[in-house]
């Protein structure tokens, strides 16, 4: 069974095999597709209009799908890659083996926030930011620069208390569980991941920094947990609801898959 | 071109570029170019009405920001538009009144001229590249 596992429990070996796939999807231009892909959603998800990658209920559902998307890309360079996910209620600080240069590599330089250590530095010369909103062409980090900390387990345990799945109006201004998760409200966390690693993380063209995969495979391992905690409580909304993706409407821009069909990871993947 | 049609534009643009065959970014061209939205306008904006114009010089860098009528230079529903030394920076309102910047996208700003002036602060003097 393919099982996705914690960043900090991956051996030498398949830090190595996940970035040598990140490397070769950058390399066949494979890559950069995702991040276009993303920042296209973002740019045009908005809370008094279509909605459908953020700031809506299929925030999580469109992630999933975009996450097994990118994992089975990674697959097609080397089958035995998983997607490994960032606890960031443990791995907290910037010296973590996340950002080791065996890995992710670390963080930016103070003059210019470069990334310059890791297989993903520009001086490496295999990881140069091509889709970008700006003229910077280097990978960028200010790890903790935003000064507020990362968020912690008690903070992740009052979001996976919420019982109902979403409210109306179903954006940004919404209570319950997926717009306390994506952050715009309340204790505030995944935007606030973003915020936190800075850099292009924190820019709509996010997807540039490997470390948004493992920043949304651990919220998607939260929702997963959300929905063991509570089996009864369905994903909303369920019908007829404008510019908003219900329960089995398709979701762009793949228009074959809806909520419905990603609402049971298991038959795809399993956390350790 | 109305809003509906515009977004279902860009939309199937995605979809064409998350399909087989994308060729839409080579190497270098900006994420601006990829994405580029036919048609100038936009519709359904959130309303902006009382969201002041601004012109000034932030370390070192002139931001500018302005309501926007008619065609021009507005996207994202923002119906107000933000210039970093006359470069455009895409900018969003949320339904709680809040901004955020496409330079600052998961954190919020009470005014278009805070999420400027982050903006200034992030770029570190880089360029902003024409998104449209």
């Amino acid at each position: 069974m393919a099982v996705r596992q914690n960043q900090a429990n991956l051996t030498t070996a398949q830090k190595s095999a996940f970035t040598d796939a990140v490397l070769e999807l950058k390399r066949s231009g494979r890559y950069d597709e995702f991040v276009v892909t993303h920042n296209a959603f973002i740019m045009s998800d908005v809370d008094n209009g279509e909605r459908v990658g953020h700031r809506s209920p299929s925030f999580l559902p469109w992630h999933r799908r975009f996450l097994l998307e990118f994992e089975q890309a990674l697959q097609s360079v080397d089958p035995q890659v998983m997607l490994p996910y960032w606890d960031w209620t443990q791995d907290r600080t910037a010296s973590a083996s996340l950002w080791g240069a065996d890995f992710l590599g670390g963080d930016g330089r103070a003059a210019d926030a470069q990334v310059t250590t890791g297989p993903f530095a520009f001086n490496s010369g295999r990881w140069t930011v091509n889709v970008r909103v700006d003229s910077r062409s280097f990978l960028r980090r200010a790890l903790g620069g935003g000064g507020r900390p990362l968020p912690t387990r008690a903070e992740v345990d009052s979001v996976l208390a919420m019982p109902v799945y979403d409210m109306a109006p179903w954006n940004s201004r919404s209570n319950g569980f997926r717009n306390h998760l994506e952050g715009w409200r309340g204790v505030n966390l995944h935007n606030r991941v973003h915020v936190w690693v800075g850099g292009q993380m924190g820019t709509g063209v996010s997807p540039n920094d490997p470390v948004f995969w493992l920043h949304h495979c651990f919220i998607d391992k939260l929702w997963a947990d959300w929905q063991r905690l509570h089996p009864t409580s369905p994903y909303l909304p369920a019908a007829g609801t404008p510019d908003v993706v219900d329960l089995r409407e398709t979701m762009k821009p793949w228009n074959d898959i809806t909520p419905a069909d990603l609402i049971d990871h298991t038959s795809r993947y399993t956390y350790a | 071109m109305s809003e509906l049609t515009r977004r279902s534009v860009l939309r199937g643009a995605v979809t064409g570029a998350a399909a087989v065959t994308f060729t839409g970014v080579a190497l270098g061209v900006p994420v601006a170019l990829a994405a580029r939205r036919p048609g100038g306008d936009t519709a359904g904006s959130v309303p902006h009405t009382g969201v002041e114009a601004f012109d000034e010089i932030y370390r070192g860098r002139r931001i500018q920001g302005a309501p926007q009528t008619g065609a021009g230079h507005h996207r994202g529903g923002a119906g107000y538009a933000v210039f970093v030394d006359g470069g455009e920076l895409h900018v969003m309102q949320n339904a709680d009144s809040s901004w955020i910047s496409v330079v600052n996208h998961y954190e919020t700003f009470a005014t278009p001229r805070a999420a400027a002036r982050a903006a200034v602060l992030e770029l570190h003097g880089a360029a902003l590249v024409p998104f449209a």
